[in-house]
This record gives C-alpha cells, structure tokens and sequence, in this order.
C-alpha cells in the first residue's frame, strides 16, 4: 500500500522533470496526434482507390491516380511527423536522465558517511545506473507509444464507428480476449519463471564455489564428485527452462489465434454488408487493415503499462536518493583553515551511531603539536570511530573537536581534510594509473616529487617492475597487485602531501614483517614533528605513544602512556600481556 | 560456432521439426490475402452468402490450425535449445575442472562463470528463436513474394524492387546502430564502475578532497553517454518513418499498376487487395527479422567465446619420463618460474631437496615466492626451466590425481565448501571413518569448537564457512589436508589467524602425529619455521639462505632481520615469546 501512496509523488515529481522540456513535449505530442491521423487516413484513402476499380472497364484512373498521390503525400508527412516526435522524445529523455545521474552523483558526493555506510553500495549503484536505465527506457517508450497508442485505438474507433457501427462494435467485444490470453498465460509462466531463475543462482553459487576455490577441487581431486553435483542441479534448470521458455512462448500464438478471429470475423459481417450494399469493397479491405493494426496498439499499451509503472517504481527508488538528507551544511562563515601547526583538543565529545546503543561518553583529550596518539584494543572494538570523528566523516553529539582551537564543526571541512593525512587498512586505489592516485592529494606534483614520495615508501621498486611503470592502469581492486603493495601506494600517496596531522591504521595483517619493517622507517620519518594518531599494533609503536587510548567494546576505557597504564594492572595491561607475551 | 553445433546432433528431431511446423504455419497465413479476395471476388460480387460464410469459416480454422502448428514449433525448438544449453554447461564445467590451475587461473574465475551462465543463456534464447523465425521470416517474406507471382506476375516485380529497398534500410540501419548501441553499453559500465568508485572509496575521496573532481569526471561520462544515445537514437528513430513511407509508396504503385491491370481485365479487384496485403505482411516480417539477426549474433559471438575456452587445452601433458633420481621426499632442482602472461621470473633458480618426515620451512616477505614454490609441488603451476621432483620422480610424469593424492594442501585462502564438516573433510578423503576425521581434528586443534557446534561433524558449513571464525576455518582446512594422510602436508602461510600458542601446539600435534609424513611450512613468522630441519628463505624469488636456524642466523642478514624484528625487544626485558622447549 505503501508503495502505491508514493506512486503519485513520484508521478508528479517525474511531470515536474518532463515540464521543464515541455517545447520538445508539445512537438512530440502535435506530431503524435499528426501521425496518428494521416496513419489512420491512408487505408480509407487506399480503400476509396480500391472502390474506383470495380472491374473490367469500370476504373475510374483519373480518380485512383487522385487519391494514389493523396497517399503519397499523407504517408510522407506521417513518416516526417513520426520522424520529428521520435527525436523529441529521444531528446526528452536522455536530457531527464542525464540530469538524474547528475543529481543522483552530486548528492552522492555531499551524503553523510552514516547514510552511505547503512546502505549497501551495490544498492545504490543499482539506483544510479539501472533504476535510471529502467526508467529511461519507460519514459521513452511511454513518450513514444503512449499517446499514438491511444490515440489510434480511438482514432480507429472513430472511423470504424462512422463507418459501420455493428461492425465496429464486434471488434470492440473480441479484442479484449487477446488481452485476456496475454495476461492469463503471463500469470502463468511467472511462476516458472521464478523457479528458474532460484535454481539458476542455486547453479551459479554452486560454480562460483567450484570455479572460484579450483585449487582446492583440484588438491584433492574433488573434480568427478562436482560434476555429480553440478549435473544434478543442471537437470533441475533444464526441466525448469523448459517449462519456462515453452510456456512463455505460448503467448503469441495464442494473441495471434485471436486477433485471426478477429479479422475473419470482421471479413464475414463486412462482406454480409458489402452484400446489402452498407459497404464497398474498398471499406471493407480499409476494416480489415484496421482489425490488423487495431489489436497491436492495444499489446503495445498493456506493454507500456507495465512498462511505466516499473519506471515510475525505478524513479520512486532514484528520487529517494537524490532526495536524502545531505551532511551539515557548512556555516556560511566557515574557517578556512591553513597549515595548522597540530594541536587538536578532543572537549567532552559524545557519540554514537544509534542513539540507543551509547558509544562515546565524556571523552577528552588535549593532543599538543607533534605528539603521537596511540589507539589500541581488541579487533572490532571501535577503533575506526575515533578516525571518523577526527576526519569528521561523522559529527559529535556533544562536545567538540577543536583543531588549533577552532571547532572542527565552524571551518571548512576542505580545509579540515587537507591538514590530514590518511593511510586506512582497507586499502582503497581508484580506477586509473598508478600516477593518478599517487597524486591524488597533490595534482600539481611533479615527476621527481611523485618518485621521492614512491621511494620513501619503498613503493618506487615495485612500481618499476610493472609493465608500464608509473602509467599502469590499476583496476578498484588493485588487479595484479597484492595487499602489501597496495598498502605502500597508499603510503605513497599521504608522503606526497604530507599534511601537519597523520591518521595511520597499521596494518600488520596483510604486509610481512619485513616490508613493515621499512614501512615502519618511512611511517616514522613521516611522523616526525607531526601530529599523529595510530591505531596500533606494535608494540615500539604504543610504547612509544604520547597517549594511549584503550579502546573496548565502542568505549574508550582508559588513556595514559604505557609505563602509567600497565602500572594500573588494568585493561590495557591485560591485553598487552595477551598479546605480547605467553 | 562450429564445434558446437555437434551438440545440436543430440536434438536432430527436434531442430528439424520445430522449423518444419513453423513453416507450416507461415504457409497457412499465406492463404489468408487469397481467401479475402475468394470473398471480394467470388462472395461479394457473385452476391453468395454461402461462400462468404465458408471463407470467414475457412479462415478461423486456418488460424486454429495455424496456432497449433505453432505451438508444436515452439515446444520442439524449447526442448532443442534448453536441452543444448544443459549439454553445453555440463561439458562446459566439465571442462574448466580438467583444465591445469595455470590455465584457469589465465582465463580469470569472472570470464569463467560468465561463459558458463549468461553466454550459455544468451546461445539457448539465440537458438530457440533461430529455430522458431529464422526460416519462418523469409519464408513468409519470398513466400509473400511468390504469392504475388501467382495472382500477377507484373504486379509482383513491385515486390522484386520493393523487398531489397525495404531490406537494404532496416539492415543498413541496424548495421550501422549496432556497434553504437555497444559503445553506449561500454560508457554505462564506465559510469557503473566510477559509482562504484565514489562508494567505496568516499573516505580516501573526502580525506583527499577530491569530491568535485570525481563528480566532474561523472559528469563528463554522463555527458558523452548522453550525447552517444541521442546521436543512435537520431539513427535509429529513421527506420519507422523510412519503412512505411516505402511500403506506402509501393502498395500506391500496386494499386495504379493493378487498376491498368483490373481496366483491361488481367487482374479482379479482389486479387489487388491480396496483393496490398501481401505488402503489408512483408514489412511486419522483415522488421521481425532485423531484430531475430541481433539476438542470433549475440547467441553467436557468446558461443564463440564458449567455444574458445573449450578450446583450451588442459595443459596438463603427462611427461613419459618417469625415471626415478634420487630418494628425497621432495627436491627442487634449479627451478625456474615465469607465470602465464609474467614478464619477469617470479622464482629464479631454486635448488633443494628434502627426506622423508623432515620438515621444510619456508620464509620471505611478501611477493618473495613462497606461495609459487608451493604451486609447483601439487603442480598447480609448471617450472619454466628445471625440475620438480617427489619421491624422486618429475612430478610431470604423475597422473595428477596420484601426485595430488600423496599431498596434503593447506591453502593460504582457509576456503570451506557448503555443506557439513563431515562432508567437507571427505572431500580430502571419501572413504574417512569417524575415527580418522576426529583424530584430524584433534592433530588440527579444531576437536574443542566442533564438539561444541550442533551436529558434531554433521554441523553445517556455510558457502566458503563464513560461519566459522577466520581461526577456525584455517583449522578446519588443515584437518581437511590431515584426513588424508598425506605424505607431503604443505601449510601455506595457514596458520596465520592463530595466536602463537595454538601454533606452537599444533606445529607439535602434526610432529608428533606420523614420523613419516613430510612437513612444508610456509610462514611470516619465524617462530613457526625456526625448528623446521631445513629453511628456505627467499627474496624476490631468490633463494637468500638455506638452511637451518642457527646456521641462519650466522650466515643469513635477510633471516636475522626477520627474527629481530620478531623476537628481539632490546630494553623490554621480556622473554622470547614461547615456544617449543626442545
């Protein structure tokens, strides 16, 4: 019910995107109603041609050769007309769309972080690029069949009614039952339909394991019991399929059965007409053009139904998007911030993501230029939090986070951004060159400055060894590249800039010991006289922090610096001799 | 193409008669413009009720016929196309699991399953509609023609000009929208993947800054998408208005021509109509056509690409030479490695050998090597240059399956299979009672949590175990290796998610387990190697130092590093973390 309350909305937030175009709206719609009329024109036309050769000697020439060019001209200002309103309506649409995609991607760019992280990624693709094509697709085929459709249907009507009404009436009662067999048969193969397609994905989860983990189907020579598996579930697709397709396949025969019926029957009372003389022959073959091309606009407008209302369901879905709460805008008299020289005041902050589930209670600190914050606890304990309030991917719910003295919340979040430097352990490398991403925080670096930053983070080696060096295309996922390597492109990539503060994940679990060894010197060199926060795992790292926060469950559960804090015999003294000692 | 229509043989029947009623059906719609003008020519002007009144009759039991027919038609070529399809992904699977690793690791896991769903998909609707219309379009099209000739050989050469006119414009213009339509596909993936993009990567974009710039570059994807659409659009909005002023044009000449022809007597009025109406079938059938070539040069290119991969060979070419040098358990002999596609070696020169029941250690940063060496031994992977050799034989010269079986593979990705645990540790060995799964779990250390789980061994696995912990999946795959009693156990980095106590305790349950069975341990961790009778290490895939702890730490800079880095905590006073006391 839900959804058919949001259909007018929609319905009417679509309008509001078509009136912005209504020039093109009204063309298209003059030249519908233009093509509409002369299509419809042209078999009377042909039939009058006809009545003028009744048989041998009685051929009127003059009069066929008349209407004949009447033909001409009306079928060339229809094909015009029809030409004209299909360029409208192409340029109608893909206008709309790309407005949408636009829409859809700037609002992406300003969401807040709490919306893009609840909701599936794959889901919002989905509404930017297919809900989007979907609805391009309906939009244009709505513009496109929609009016000519219904126009025809009555146009046709029209003319068959003026004509002959018993006749015209007979078609009106038979029609319906094309409609009727379409729809009967479609409710019943949807169910086939659906059965195939479950145990296709039960066969494609099936491969994807097999293909996907083949090594270990090969070590242990698991290939013939897989097979078994497989043919077992192909048989099951192929009994489905077959139902499906063949079922499926019943509706045009079954359409076309009808629309025969139609056509004789139409043949039988307009010849017992033509008999009684309430017809010509010339009407008669101008009826039966219309009992062939009456039945089609109907197909095509239960098409463009079904069609428009899955449009309207995708821009439904697209219009949520655009439409969510964008992240706080920024005061008008925003702080741009320089180079700041590091000094971050962390003042009473609260926080959480639910507001049932407390988060962040009363947490401050005072973090003075250049010294190291380590973040330690337990895997899953929240550590990311601290780097999203920091970064301020998330707000506070109370307190502040003053930067230099400045509430992080009153200067630009630009400029915010560009005094951190941020390595992740999800390593994440855009589409494009190594050298893109690389420069990604500095542009206007140039060559030898790119290079420094690569050797500094012992990523230069590597990048070398690649088949085009700095200018090999590397794909989201990294393509040929492993975890370690990454992680030192994202290195890289903060040496090149190095901003005044530091966010660091360490990530110990994806680079050897050796490489982190070097990764270590260039983390520490990178630190030196900057303003640095960890999340750590090694042990010279926290020994050697400023401040320790110890993290548990969401919670920062104490802050110190080692010597202080194992002392305490607390939380973090448990840990440690967890982890660094047996 | 052509290796697959072997498998067509299979539904020789089916293919034949499905085309066959189809055309049986056509011939019947043939008929219908004649018996109309039976009723102008016969009914109408010799005023015979009874003869109108057969004809309407005669034409709702051709279509009754005609319906059936069809329906005959859609059933066969459904079974022939579905049953092909299943062929096809039977051998097709069938297939990927003979080939090497190396060959399937080359073709990619994604080309895999794509080939084997949607191109399988894309050859069944291909087939099934080829089956169905191929024949039946231009059947209906000539037949229409020749028709023509039969009611006025004049009349008809209009349709000998008219039908290449009409085909040279749906085709030219198909022709030349085609490779747009592809172009527009290829620029909608561009802006998937930078959606895509902006999703995954928003905290690095916002830290960098880089918002505006990634939604220019949308915008400017957008917008070369837009205008791609619009320009085939304006081409393909052609074909409508081009078709039917042709038709239109053509069906005027028939009706002058045929009323010079009716004047002087050759031609009835009736028999004109038959023929404007035969004009009209073509075009319906010709557009029908235009867009059955797209779907079947789909279906083709889709079994193009399934046909190459049939067409790899499995590379797994048995060596004659099975000549047996030596005693060792496992030795490589100055083994060489370039991967498919590699530039450079990944390993260069590997040169050792070890004995029954002693173990090997193998140790390197990342990318050094160490998962190639052990790629080599099960010979997922062939040396370029060198030899592998177990139990003194080329490891080339062993069916596979007999070399596998003596091998025990703990892989580094911990990969369950769906199912129960029992099912997954049969994989290794189908033939495993109780007694031998539950004393691989206990050697494996994973007794204690499947005691604990529901089921015991009959507790179920989750596709790829993600209902198991990353430390109990990796136990799990070692109990797996363990099921069979391997003569060569290979643990590959396997042990990383255990804390270095179920380490220690597992590295000394497999030691104690069999005497007999040969250990390869592959490792970051020095602690895991350090009492293994041999170590490798490598860099870069150089063999840096061979040999054992001790001898290592006098002679290998590389090793001392690695265990420094690990093991040393100069000033924190605390012991080595525990391990084995020998």
């Amino acid at each position: 019910m839900k959804k058919n309350k949001a259909v007018p909305g929609t319905f009417r937030k679509v309008l509001k995107r078509i009136r912005s175009h209504w020039l093109l709206l009204a063309v298209s719609i003059l030249c519908a109603a233009a093509n509409v009329f002369l299509t419809l024109y042209i078999p009377v036309l042909n039939g009058r041609a006809i009545d003028s050769i009744i048989g041998k000697g009685q051929v009127d020439l003059a009069a066929v050769v008349d209407t004949l060019t009447l033909v001409c001209v009306c079928a060339g200002l229809a094909a015009a007309a029809q030409w004209v309103m299909n360029i409208c309506n192409n340029r109608m649409t893909f206008e709309i769309v790309r407005g949408l995609r636009n829409d859809a991607m700037r609002k992406i760019e300003i969401l807040p972080l709490s919306y893009l992280d609840s909701h599936r990624h794959g889901d919002i693709v989905s509404r930017v690029i297919a809900d989007v094509d979907q609805f391009a697709d309906g939009l244009l085929m709505g513009f496109t069949q929609l009016f000519s459709g219904v126009l025809t249907i009555l146009g046709t009507l029209g003319v068959m009614f003026s004509v002959n009404w018993q006749i015209a009436l007979l078609v009106v009662f038979i029609t319906p039952l094309s409609l009727f067999v379409a729809s009967f048969i479609a409710r019943h193969t949807f169910d086939m339909f659906k059965l195939q397609s479950k145990t296709r994905g039960e066969q494609t989860a099936f491969m994807e394991e097999m293909i996907g983990s083949s090594e270990i189907v090969r070590a242990f020579s698991y290939e013939k019991e897989s097979l078994k598996q497989f043919d077992e579930i192909n048989e099951r697709v192929k009994k489905y399929s077959l139902r499906a397709t063949f079922y499926s396949s019943l509706t045009n025969p079954g359409t076309r059965f009808v629309n025969n019926l139609v056509y004789a029957a139409v043949a039988l009372t307009g010849a017992l007409s033509a008999l009684r003389g309430r017809l010509s022959v010339g009407q008669l073959t101008a009826f039966l053009s219309y009992a062939n091309q009456y039945t089609k606009p109907f197909n095509e407008i239960s098409g463009v139904i079904t069609e428009f209302q899955n449009a309207l369901a995708c821009a439904g879905r697209i219009f949520e998007l655009i439409e969510a709460e964008p992240q706080v805008p920024e005061p008008e008299n925003a702080v741009v911030l320089g180079e700041v020289n590091g000094s971050v005041d962390v003042d009473h902050v609260r926080f959480s993501y639910v507001p049932e589930q407390k988060l962040i209670e009363n947490f401050s600190i005072s973090v003075k230029p250049g010294q190291r914050v380590a973040i330690v606890g337990p895997t899953g304990c929240g550590k990311t939090t601290i780097i999203n309030l920091l970064m301020r991917f998330y707000d506070v719910d109370a307190g502040a986070i003053r930067v230099m003295d400045h509430d992080i919340r009153e200067v630009t979040r630009k400029s915010l951004r560009a005094n951190y430097g941020m390595v992740l352990q999800e390593t994440w490398l855009k589409n494009g060159t190594i050298r893109e991403n690389l420069c990604m925080g500095k542009p206007d670096a140039g060559e030898d400055e790119m290079i420094a930053a690569a050797k500094a983070a012992h990523a230069h080696g590597f990048i070398r060894r690649l088949p085009q060096g700095y200018d090999t295309l590397i794909s989201e996922s990294g393509g040929g590249l492993s975890q370690g390597q990454k992680q030192l492109l994202c290195i890289a990539r903060v040496m090149l800039c190095l901003p005044p503060m530091l966010i660091l994940d360490e990530a110990t679990s994806s680079i050897d010991t050796r490489t982190e060894i070097l990764i270590q010197n260039a983390f520490a060199r990178m630190m030196e006289g900057r303003t640095s926060f960890i999340v750590a795992h090694r042990l010279s790292t926290i020994r050697t922090a400023d401040i320790i926060l110890v993290m548990r469950d969401g919670h920062i559960v104490e802050q110190g610096r080692h010597a202080a804090l194992l002392a305490k015999k607390g939380f973090y003294s448990d840990i440690y001799n967890a982890q660094f000692s047996e | 193409m052509k290796t697959l229509l072997v498998y067509l043989k299979k539904y020789r029947k089916e293919a034949i008669l499905g085309p066959l009623f189809k055309l049986l059906e056509a011939s019947f719609e043939l008929l219908i413009p004649l018996v109309v003008a039976d009723i102008i020519d016969v009914g109408i002007a010799g005023a015979d009720e009874s003869i109108i009144i057969r004809d309407a009759l005669l034409m709702a039991a051709l279509g009754l016929i005609g319906m059936l027919f069809s329906i005959t038609a859609q059933f066969f070529s459904a079974k022939a196309a579905v049953g092909l399809a299943a062929d096809l992904r039977h051998e097709l699977f069938d297939h990927i699991q003979s080939l090497s690793y190396s060959k399937a690791q080359t073709v990619g896991t994604s080309t895999l399953l794509t080939r084997i769903t949607s191109d399988i998909n894309q050859v069944q609707t291909g087939l099934n509609l080829a089956l169905r219309l191929l024949l039946r379009s231009p059947f209906i099209v000539f037949g229409a023609m020749i028709m023509a000739f039969t009611v006025d050989v004049k009349a008809a050469l209009i349709f000998v000009v008219t039908i290449p006119i009409l085909a040279a414009v749906i085709f030219g213009i198909m022709k030349i929208t085609t490779p747009l339509y592809k172009k527009v596909q290829g620029k909608l993936d561009g802006l998937l993947g930078m959606t895509r993009q902006n999703l995954t990567g928003v905290r690095v974009i916002r830290a960098f800054n880089n918002e505006e710039k990634e939604l220019a570059d949308f915008e400017s994807g957008n917008e070369s998408l837009t205008s791609m659409q619009m320009h085939v659009g304006r081409i393909s909005a052609l074909m409508n208005p081009l078709t039917y002023v042709i038709v239109n044009l053509a069906a005027a000449a028939l009706i002058y021509y045929g009323a010079l022809r009716v004047d002087t007597g050759v031609l009835t009025q009736g028999q004109v109509v038959a023929l404007v109406n035969y004009m009209s079938q073509i075009l319906v059938e010709l557009i029908k056509f235009a867009n059955l070539i797209v779907t079947i040069s789909k279906a083709m290119a889709s079994a193009d690409r399934i046909q190459d991969i049939l067409l790899i060979e499995t590379g797994m070419e048995l060596f004659s030479d099975n000549e047996k040098t030596g005693n060792d358990c496992l030795a490589f002999d100055h083994v060489s490695l370039i991967y498919p596609n590699a530039g450079a070696e990944s390993l260069t020169d590997i040169h050792f050998s070890i004995g029954h029941g002693q173990t090997l250690g193998i140790i390197g940063g990342t990318g050094s090597g160490k998962s190639s060496v052990v790629n080599l031994i099960p010979r997922f992977f062939d040396a370029t240059s060198g030899t592998v050799r177990v139990d003194g034989k080329d490891v080339r010269s062993y069916e596979p399956d007999v070399l596998r079986r003596k091998i025990g593979l703990v892989p580094q990705k911990a990969v369950l299979f769906k199912g129960t645990i029992r099912s997954n540790l049969q994989m290794a060995d189908p033939a495993a009672d109780e007694g031998a799964m539950w004393e691989a779990l206990r050697i494996a250390q994973a007794e204690d949590f499947v005691r604990e789980k529901k089921g015991w061994l009959d507790a179920e696995v989750a596709q790829e175990g993600r209902n198991f912990s990353g430390g109990q999946r990796q136990r799990l795959t070692i109990a797996r290796a363990l099921t069979r009693r391997p003569e060569i156990l290979i643990l590959d980095d396997s042990a990383s998610a255990l804390d270095y106590m179920t380490d220690a305790k597992l590295r000394r349950a497999i030691r104690e387990a069999d005497p007999d069975m040969t250990v390869v341990i592959v490792s970051q961790r020095t602690a895991s190697v350090r009492f293994a009778d041999l170590i490798l290490v490598l860099d870069d895939g150089h063999a840096v130092g061979l040999g054992s702890h001790d001898e290592l730490m006098e002679s290998c800079p590389v090793y001392r590093e690695i265990y420094d880095s690990q093991f040393s905590r100069e000033n924190d006073g605390r012991e080595v973390p525990g391990d084995e006391k020998k």
